[in-house]
């Protein structure tokens, strides 16, 4: 029963350099649930984890092109047919007035698509998360690198997945409960 | 202190073209080049001029492009693309030939320039003064701009300005090359700021003197922007094949990447958007405000087949390149982005022939088309979507092999002169002090 309540186990390391090498290390072991937290991108972070592409930019393409079918239909009910308006000599519907507004929406409902589609993927916002409870967790928005290993993992396993990760140079190897 | 050299951070690669490689190419490029003008000129009769034209501006945007390039990455003090700014140092330093292939253009500006070349003189040569039968106030209120003399000081100023600016990055990044020393990085940086204002500034007044003045009597403040746009769009593309050419001769291996390449790719695609944008600027607020000075450009240009022409750059130039490279696996792909250059190279081709031919060769006559004559421009567009195919049928018909030609030979030209400069330099920077950070560059 107590291994349901394991969230996962992390350690702590010292540098770019160490964390990037021990991410490799850990997937090439079969690992397959990791995720590392750094106080900046670390270069080829995504490859050493083995991370597939995000599907982020599907979400803001659809969102996109949803911004632009909604300006259109918005301007040409509103002016071609709900209340016609003529302005200037122009068509109720003139493409070329309707482009600037089409281009804004596109860019808003990308916009909003990229930050809410990034807030879903990662399942925020949420007020807490396990990893929280790491002695040391707090150095990870300064001078630390911490990888973890979520219990999820087939692979996972409390005291192999501690001592592999303590062999590779993890410090303050700690397992965190739900 | 200096930087670590390209032998020590990648002892493999070969810093410089082999001696005597690559002169064949060289010597054909330029060869195949000139002859290819040369029939132009032999066949094309009066219109050579104005075809030689769109072939000139088409490959000049290329080389001041390169020279945008090389003070745009100094300024920003970018550390991704030094491997690729000796490429655009070299390219930069084709702007001499540009200069000597201004004669055919100084040979013909009265065929070029026919609507002002004559303002206000009859055929005798005599003087219209105000008041008189065909005087033109508005090309007179120009005079002052727009006569020969000024005209052709214009041509050695910005020669001079753009020739001075190539060679003096060019020169200092070459004396890096042997000195190591990191303090010319930081001059040049300090010198692209004004480098760059002087470089607007001659660019645009270029693009009014040498397209926008095909129709003298019209007038677009962003028409400069315009033109530089699709310029740096067209170096892009054209950098990206010939680096890939070169990579294939085996050279720059593992020192142009995927990495360049995606990010030559992310630039070709956000000028390409670019242009679009600026071009959508332009019509609007002319279409916008329909005032018969400004859309006569336009109505110009929904005549004669041009319509259709307009219609495949909305398309040809933003919609199909828009999608085909916006993802970041066909940016990433060899033969992806090669196609994409290629595809865009051409559409500039034609992007130079909608600016200059519709106005320059307003003399040539078309088979009859249907009368649109009172209607406005948009009508006269949106009539021109349903008169697309025979729009097509009318350009094909009239549209010159030189109009192609000439671009096409003008770019063989001038890739001779570059190989020839490439092969007289190190291939990169092999001193430059963020040389590290370029070869080690990854995106995320």
């Amino acid at each position: 029963m107590s291994d349901t309540t394991t969230w996962g186990i992390v350690a702590e390391f010292e540098s770019p350099a160490a964390i990037y090498h021990a991410a490799e290390k850990v997937t090439a072991h079969g690992y397959t649930k990791v995720d590392a937290h750094t106080p900046f991108p670390v270069h080829g972070m995504d490859k050493a984890l083995r991370q597939p592409e995000s599907g982020l930019g599907w979400i803001v393409v659809c969102c996109g092109f949803t911004g632009i079918c909604l300006a259109q239909l918005m301007m040409w009910w509103m002016n071609a047919h709900d209340y016609v308006i003529w302005v200037s000599g122009k068509e109720p519907y003139a493409w070329p007035s309707t482009i600037p507004i089409t281009f804004e929406c596109m860019v808003l409902l990308s916009g909003f698509g990229a930050v809410f589609g990034m807030f879903g993927l990662n399942r925020l916002p949420r007020l807490h998360h396990p990893i929280f409870q790491h002695s040391t967790i707090h150095r990870v928005t300064d001078d630390r690198f911490f990888l973890s290993v979520e219990a999820t993992d087939p692979k996972f396993d409390r005291q192999q997945t501690k001592n592999f990760l303590e062999s590779i140079g993890g410090k303050h190897v700690e397992i965190l409960e739900d | 202190m200096t930087a670590p050299s390209l032998q020590q951070l990648a002892p493999t690669a070969a810093p410089k073209v082999k001696d005597g490689d690559l002169a064949t190419a060289q010597m054909a490029l330029f060869g195949v080049g000139a002859a290819l003008v040369a029939t132009a000129w032999l066949t094309g009769g009066k219109d050579f001029f104005a075809s030689y034209l769109v072939g000139y501006m088409g490959t000049l945007g290329i080389c001041l492009g390169a020279l945008f390039f090389t003070m745009l990455q100094h300024i920003t003090r970018a550390g991704w693309s030094v491997n690729v700014r000796r490429l655009a140092e070299n390219i930069a330093a084709g702007l001499p030939l540009m200069l000597l292939l201004f004669v055919p253009i100084l040979v013909g500006w009265k065929d070029i320039y026919h609507h002002w070349a004559h303002a206000n003189h009859d055929a005798a040569g005599n003087a219209i003064v105000a008041g008189q039968a065909g005087f033109d106030a508005v090309l007179a209120g120009k005079s002052a701009w727009l006569n020969p003399t000024f005209f052709f000081v214009r041509v050695g100023i910005y020669f001079a300005i753009w020739i001075g600016l190539a060679t003096y990055f060019r020169n200092q990044s070459l004396r890096q090359d042997e000195s190591g020393d990191p303090a010319i990085s930081l001059r040049l940086a300090r010198v692209a700021a004004p480098g760059l204002l002087l470089f607007a500034l001659s660019l645009t007044f270029a693009a009014f003197d040498w397209i926008m003045s095909i129709d003298p009597h019209w007038f677009s403040t962003i028409f400069g922007v315009t033109y530089f746009a699709g310029a740096y769009m067209v170096f892009c593309a054209y950098t990206v094949l010939l680096a890939k050419w070169l990579t294939r001769r085996g050279y720059l291996r593992g020192l142009i990447t995927t990495e360049h390449y995606h990010d030559l790719g992310k630039f070709l695609w956000a000028f390409m958007v670019f242009w679009t944008y600026t071009n959508f600027s332009q019509y609007m607020l002319i279409w916008y405000a329909n005032l018969p000075e400004e859309t006569l450009w336009f109505k110009t240009r929904a005549e004669g087949g041009w319509g259709a022409i307009g219609t495949i750059l909305v398309f040809g130039h933003f919609f199909i390149p828009f999608v085909f490279l916006l993802s970041r696996n066909v940016k990433r792909s060899s033969v992806g982005l090669s196609i994409g250059a290629v595809f865009l190279v051409v559409i500039h081709c034609i992007d130079m022939q909608f600016l200059i031919l519709p106005s320059a060769r307003e003399h040539v006559e078309h088979a009859p088309a249907a009368p649109h004559g009172s209607e406005g421009i948009a009508q006269a567009i949106e009539s021109g979507l349903a008169r697309f195919p025979s729009d097509l049928a009318t350009y094909l018909h009239d549209v010159h092999w030189a109009d192609f030609g000439c671009f096409a030979g003008l770019i063989a030209m001038l890739t001779g002169v570059a190989l020839w400069n490439i092969r007289r330099t190190n291939l990169v920077p092999v001193r430059d002090p963020r040389l590290a950070e370029s070869i080690h560059f990854q995106n995320f």
